[in-house]
């Protein structure tokens, strides 16, 4: 595998923990109601979002080096 | 004499020696953090009462979005070898090695603070109680009931409060590192000012309290000996540190030595920057599983 496919791996794994983070942080807001909670939301799922955009730019740059 | 298969594949196995080399290290690499981890699952599931809201969230998801940032210029510090470019390489790889050191020095500023701060358990439950007022005024007991109970995530569970609780948390004027009930002691100390922890909702600390150590039935700064969470807190995340200052120095090497290796043998520098790129990538790997783990669950 190649550096190339690792991140790919490493960049889903990271969009998953972001979103899952932003999720754990916004339900942990509607019990706490404090603004660190949910900027901590918020900003997780945007750099989820970030990351894909990113892994697309990624992918396109790279297209012509192999995964293995 | 020239090695074999330095920079073209082998023809068997489709690789150079130096990837196939770090995909063998990395699978016992594997095995070593999956034994630690397995160890963390084991202490968790079989303890009484495991302890939450220890380590600052907001600081690990900064060196959660540290490491994240650095796997990407990593990344893009090969791609420019790739794609001939030496002088992106370098500034990628600069930003990389920032990043590793950004993530070492907020890693060692977390590690002080646990080092300076302080659980001290009383001989009983009514010397606690004397202390608890004096910390936390007349609901004193109320305020350590719940500090106690926010850590152990105890309003979930039926078992609301344990009537041993005997402990109190907080600062040593001073902030000493690693002191012991045994140290105080044979520095021919009595007393020590004790400063609470905030209330529980509140940010703001108590007076300190002047605490007799004759009071005192063990007392313990957040190090492995504390408890069997720190134990297992501080071994896998001082071994992933110790992984990422590794890599950090492998990575500063490639970057001084590279005008040497790009007028030598370009394509051998883009295959030692892709092995290193993914020995970094576990690492941080690791840490994606390690975040939610220790921080948030």
């Amino acid at each position: 595998m190649s550096l190339k496919a690792f991140h790919v791996l490493f960049i889903t794994a990271s969009v998953a923990l972001s979103f899952w983070f932003g999720w754990y942080e916004l339900d942990r807001y509607a019990t706490t109601k404090a603004a660190a909670d949910m900027w901590l939301g918020i900003g997780s799922c945007v750099t989820g979002g970030t990351l894909i955009a990113y892994g697309i730019y990624f992918l396109k740059k790279l297209k012509n080096i192999s995964y293995l | 004499m020239e090695i074999p298969h330095a920079v073209k594949p082998r023809p068997d196995t489709g690789l150079y020696n130096a990837k196939l080399g770090i995909w063998l290290f990395l699978a016992s690499e594997v095995m070593l953090f999956g034994g630690l981890f397995s160890a963390y699952i084991l202490l968790r599931v079989s303890s009484d009462l495991w302890p939450h809201g220890m380590v600052s969230i907001p600081v690990g998801t900064f060196n959660t979005f540290v490491l994240i940032a650095s796997s990407v210029t990593v990344v893009m510090s090969w791609a420019s070898l790739k794609l001939g470019k030496l002088a992106d390489f370098k500034k990628y790889m600069a930003l990389t090695i920032l990043c590793a050191l950004g993530f070492l020095s907020v890693k060692s500023f977390e590690y002080y603070a646990k080092f300076t701060h302080y659980d001290v358990w009383f001989k009983d439950q009514a010397t606690a109680q004397k202390y608890f007022t004096a910390a936390y005024g007349e609901k004193g007991e109320e305020a350590a009931r719940k500090l106690f109970v926010e850590r152990f995530h105890l309003q979930n569970t039926k078992a609301t409060y344990d009537a041993n609780q005997v402990q109190i948390a907080g600062h040593i004027e001073g902030n000493p590192l690693f002191a012991t009930l045994k140290k105080l002691t044979s520095a021919k100390k009595d007393t020590i000012q004790f400063t609470p922890d905030a209330p529980s909702g509140t940010h703001e600390h108590p007076k300190a309290i002047e605490v007799k150590l004759s009071d005192v039935h063990r007392l313990s700064a957040y190090v492995p000996a504390h408890s069997t969470y720190f134990a297992i807190y501080f071994t896998i995340t001082a071994l992933h540190g110790l992984h990422v200052l590794g890599g950090a120095i492998v990575l500063t090497y490639f970057l001084l030595t590279s005008d040497k290796w790009w007028k030598k043998n370009p394509e051998q520098l883009a295959n030692r920057v892709e092995v290193g790129g993914l020995f970094w990538h576990f690492v941080d790997l690791v840490w994606i599983f390690l975040f939610p783990i220790i921080y948030l669950l």
